[in-house]
């Protein structure tokens, strides 16, 4: 029958940033690139990088064309660099605070919050304690808007230790999980 | 147009299409790109279930399995995505652009007339009428690197070379390209 349209070579694309390969160098991060090329699919590494392929994408351009092609590449590898640092530092320096509330005298809930800055997806985890805990589990909206997720039970140390467990698979062992008390509830006499 | 699109706030709904309304958006597909006739139950089988997904701005997308095929932004004519594209790259129409102007199209800047018919852009040859939706390439490069709708004919574009030639709906690394669908 006729072509389905498919070109000879699949559609690959880049593991690190997801573009079709030859766009690579617009995507911030193209020495990571080229070696995921270079490991993954070498026969492509050498169409696009070897030398003459190389050549031929810049002949068109003049010389101080090319020098500034260069810089401009240059540049945005280095923002995007500079951008990684700092989440990374962002995600280092903040922490998961697991808090105590008292809900009645006997009865508390812990209330779990700054989960998602690590990637990880609150409603799925609210669900993983709620199965793990028997007990109900939810994710809200604290006083800041960020999201909380809100446990039914006295589960706290049970909860600090799944949560280190968690960042640590995750890689991001330096994280601290610090555990707080809120008694916000005072009846004042008279 | 997906600069800014997040799942989580942007997406409203998503429900199954009915075979009826499924068959109907085919027929209205090949309309639109005759090229696709042959391949048209490739991307869309018989028994295959196509979502709709709702968003913000009276904006659909239709997805099968997890993968977003096209959108339609109010009763516009249907956007294929990238994907889709990279996949069938000869059932859409296609432009070719400077490669000066890649960086600032993958940044959702629209496309100038001179974009298209400086010396590395090619346009095609039979003119193809404002309105239509196409595939935008760039020289040197094998696969698309966005998908807009001319603003002017082909013809016109040549002719005045002056002005937004194309308007980009979405590109590399956009919201839509980056969207993780459930």
């Amino acid at each position: 029958m006729a072509e389905d349209g498919r070109s000879a070579l699949p559609i690959i694309y880049c593991g690190v940033c997801t573009f079709p390969p030859e766009y690579c160098e617009f995507g911030g991060t193209l020495q990571k690139c080229k070696t995921w090329l270079n490991v993954e699919h070498p026969d492509l590494y050498d169409k696009l990088y070897s030398e003459d392929a190389l050549a031929k994408a810049t002949e068109g351009l003049s010389l101080e064309k090319q020098e500034k092609v260069e810089r401009e590449i240059q540049k945005l590898q280095a923002k995007e660099a500079n951008r990684a640092e700092k989440e990374l530092k962002k995600k280092l320096s903040s922490k998961v605070v697991v808090k105590r509330v008292e809900r009645s005298k006997r009865k508390h809930v812990i209330a779990v919050s700054g989960v998602e800055v690590f990637g990880i997806d609150p409603k799925k985890l609210a669900k993983t304690f709620a199965s793990k805990f028997a007990t109900g589990a939810s994710v809200t909206k604290n006083l800041e808007g960020k999201d909380e997720i809100v446990i039914q039970g006295d589960v706290g140390d049970e909860v600090e230790e799944y949560v280190s467990d968690l960042l640590e698979e995750k890689g991001l062992d330096g994280v601290k999980v610090e555990r707080t008390e809120d008694k916000p509830k005072k009846k004042s006499q008279g | 147009m997906f600069k800014k699109f997040s799942a989580k706030d942007d997406i409203h709904s998503r429900t199954n299409v009915k075979s009826s309304v499924q068959r109907g958006l085919k027929l209205k597909l090949i309309e639109q790109f005759p090229k696709l006739e042959n391949v048209i139950d490739e991307i869309i089988p018989k028994k295959g279930q196509l979502v709709v997904i709702k968003c913000t701005d009276k904006l659909s997308l239709y997805a099968m399995d997890n993968e977003v095929l096209f959108y339609q932004h109010f009763d516009d004519p249907f956007v294929p995505s990238l994907k889709l594209i990279h996949k069938f790259a000869d059932c859409f129409p296609s432009v070719t652009v400077d490669r000066g102007a890649i960086k600032f199209i993958l940044s959702g800047a629209n496309i100038m007339c001179p974009g298209l018919t400086s010396k590395g852009a090619a346009l095609p040859d039979e003119n193809l009428p404002a309105g239509t939706v196409v595939a935008i390439l760039a020289e040197g490069k094998e696969t698309a690197l966005a998908v807009g709708k001319l603003i002017m004919d082909t013809d016109e574009i040549k002719k005045v070379n002056k002005g937004i030639g194309i308007e980009v709906g979405t590109h590399l690394g956009d919201g839509l390209w980056s969207l993780e669908v459930e």
